[in-house]
């Protein structure tokens, strides 16, 4: 059964047609990857999926339900959660706060409540912090757990990010270059945790990757895009091997 | 350094980290409670002031600090808190009753102006609320019936549960009850930033698209926050109104709210602490001033009050040297201080550098 499926998803800034007529069907369970040169329109699907952007056209169907006009902060409540290419944590926070963040949409107490701190808004607190630790666990941040985002290092932020993300318990989880600026250790790494994600916790991954390493370790579907359009759908392998994605990356030859 | 470990949840939920914080906070407030009987009636009447200026300044670090959004207008919702719980008083209401009334109806208005105003950040946002500011002085000169319009609104006098308390005539009791306020205050601060609630203004302060995409409404977020924020300062405005006893179009001046902004500048933007330093450095300032100027005219025998102005100098150069070397502000430099105590001497200095401003919420819109 598909979890999410874009149909014919496209948008407009002007004459740019960033994306221009993308269809995909992302399997429950799946890790599906979106591969593609700079400017491919590979963020813009994921800001069109979390809602930032609206589509000029097409439709965005996710577990039977059409969230094409649902509005973003809508979106994690839903089961769709994700990360950004260039980690946008809460930087004056400590992983801790930001991890509770991510559990927003789990709260029942109203703002009142957390004034007054009535019990609602503690036992509120209490199951936050359990859920949270879990994920502490999961990704072993245990280390970081007081530490302030601005002072850590760029993988560990990474992790962070996903781990933010986990937290709202999501079905979906969509991963914007999670390897992008990664030591090939540390990307070894971000593989395990990505099979993990499938596999203990039974999410399904959409992730946009450039390094083809993580790409064909983890991934069971690639769609590759070029200009907004699909170019070719099928395993790493196939796709990386196509005659149509080798030449929109490397050019024709002369 | 001390390692406290911890063995509960709500061990990280509770306010106080351990006893010896709690007994530190329980032993200035007993100082606190204990002041009119140490210093003099005029000193005692200063640091009413600086409570006044403690419970604006919480209302503003709500918004500014915590939540990101700049207000260049917050004047106008003490002039709306002052009038509101006047009005409230002259149509008999006692002032228990009127004090959180006119906290309410400033939040609202607060949170119904915040909705369009809101939409504008960084210095869009400030232009739009300093416009505010200065409507304000107009708006209380015309709505003569609620304002007394050019001449103002004498303070009716304050009962509380069958005593009364004024200012002069009994400033303990006035000092105590703003200390209260102060208190009851600083206590729903504090329970706000321990929850949910809390944590969303802080994640719509440092990265709007997160806070969305994690589920988040930005916009409902930032309408309480203003709501909240301008209820607090509402509240101020009404003591203040009581304090100085008779208000008017030129009690709450873009000066004021530009002093208010001040204050949680200096005091250190993001921390409840910074509200209470700020107000002490603003609240304080032009004694210290006239302090300093006697000593010179006495001692060294320059008369400087033969320069006008010279005040507002003073403070901007505090504050252009505050921005410049100390961002952070007092508490970011009383946490510096404190880090290198413990650590000394392994204290760094990158450990202190600064990161990105607090405003940045200009990405993807």
């Amino acid at each position: 059964m598909s979890l999410l499926s874009v149909e014919n998803l496209a948008i407009h800034f002007g004459g740019v047609k960033a994306v221009d007529g993308i269809s995909f069907d992302v399997q429950a369970g799946e890790v599906f990857t979106i591969v593609g040169p700079n400017g491919a329109g590979k963020s813009t699907i994921f800001n069109l999926i979390s809602r930032f952007y609206q589509p000029t056209h097409g439709k965005i169907v996710f577990d039977g339900q059409d969230i094409t006009r649902t509005p973003a902060h809508n979106i994690a409540e839903l089961g769709i959660a994700r990360t950004f290419q260039n980690i946008e944590l809460f930087d004056h926070s400590t992983v801790l706060q930001n991890l509770l963040v991510g559990g927003h949409t789990k709260r029942r107490a109203s703002w009142i409540e957390d004034v007054l701190h009535l019990p609602r808004s503690r036992a509120n607190e209490r199951e936050a912090r359990h859920a949270v630790e879990e994920i502490i666990d999961f990704l072993d941040l245990a280390a970081y757990r007081d530490k302030m985002i601005a002072g850590l290092p760029y993988g560990v932020r990474k992790v962070v990010e996903i781990a933010r993300a986990l937290a709202s318990d999501p079905r979906l989880i969509l991963l914007d270059e999670p390897a992008s600026g990664l030591s090939v250790e540390e990307t070894a790494d971000m593989a395990f945790w990505i099979e993990d994600m499938k596999k203990d916790l039974g999410l399904t991954v959409l992730m946009v990757e450039h390094d083809m390493s993580l790409v064909s370790a983890v991934s069971d579907r690639v769609l590759a895009v070029v200009e907004g359009k699909p170019l070719a759908l099928g395993t790493s392998a196939e796709v990386q091997s196509d005659p149509r994605v080798i030449e929109a990356y490397l050019g024709t030859a002369a | 350094m001390r390692i406290h470990f911890k063995r509960s949840y709500d061990e990280d939920i509770r306010l106080f980290e351990d006893w010896r914080r709690m007994a530190k906070y329980a032993v200035l407030l007993a100082v606190m409670i204990a002041l009119p009987a140490l210093v003099s009636a005029y000193f005692l009447g200063e640091v009413t002031l600086v409570l006044i200026y403690c419970i604006a300044g919480m209302g503003l670090m709500i918004l500014a600090g915590h939540t990101g959004q700049i207000s260049l207008g917050h004047a106008a919702f003490m002039a709306i808190g002052a009038f509101s719980n006047l009005w409230f008083m002259e149509q008999g209401m006692s002032f228990l009753l009127a004090l959180p009334l006119s906290a309410v109806f400033t939040g609202l208005v607060g949170a119904i102006i915040a909705l369009p105003i809101l939409r504008l950040s960084g210095i869009y946002l400030a232009i739009a609320t300093l416009a505010l500011s200065i409507i304000i002085e107009d708006i209380a000169i015309i709505a003569e019936p609620f304002t007394g319009g050019v001449g103002g609104v004498f303070a009716p006098p304050v009962d509380v549960l069958g005593t009364s308390v004024d200012r002069y005539g009994s400033p303990n009791l006035f000092y105590w009850m703003c200390l209260s306020v102060v208190v009851i205050v600083l206590l729903g601060y504090a329970n706000l930033l321990r929850s949910a609630t809390g944590r969303s203004f802080l994640a719509v302060r440092d990265s709007e698209v997160s806070a969305r995409a994690l589920g988040v409404n930005v916009t409902r977020t930032k309408a309480l926050a203003f709501g909240l924020s301008c209820a607090v300062t509402g509240i101020a405005g009404a003591l203040y109104a009581h304090f100085v006893q008779v208000v008017n179009y030129e009690s709450f001046l873009v000066l004021l709210s530009i002093n208010l902004v001040l204050l949680v500048v200096i005091g250190g933007l993001g921390s409840i602490h910074g509200a209470f330093f700020g107000a002490v450095v603003v609240g304080l300032m032009p004694q210290f001033i006239a302090i300093a100027r006697d000593f010179l005219q006495g001692s060294v025998g320059i008369d400087i009050s033969a320069y006008p102005g010279l005040d507002t100098t003073v403070f901007a150069v505090i504050i252009i040297a505050m921005v410049i070397y100390e961002p952070l502000g007092i508490y970011g430099f009383y946490m510096k201080i404190k880090t290198q105590w413990q650590l000394f001497p392994l204290a760094r200095r990158d450990m202190f550098r600064r990161s990105k401003s607090y405003l940045k919420t200009e990405r993807m819109r």
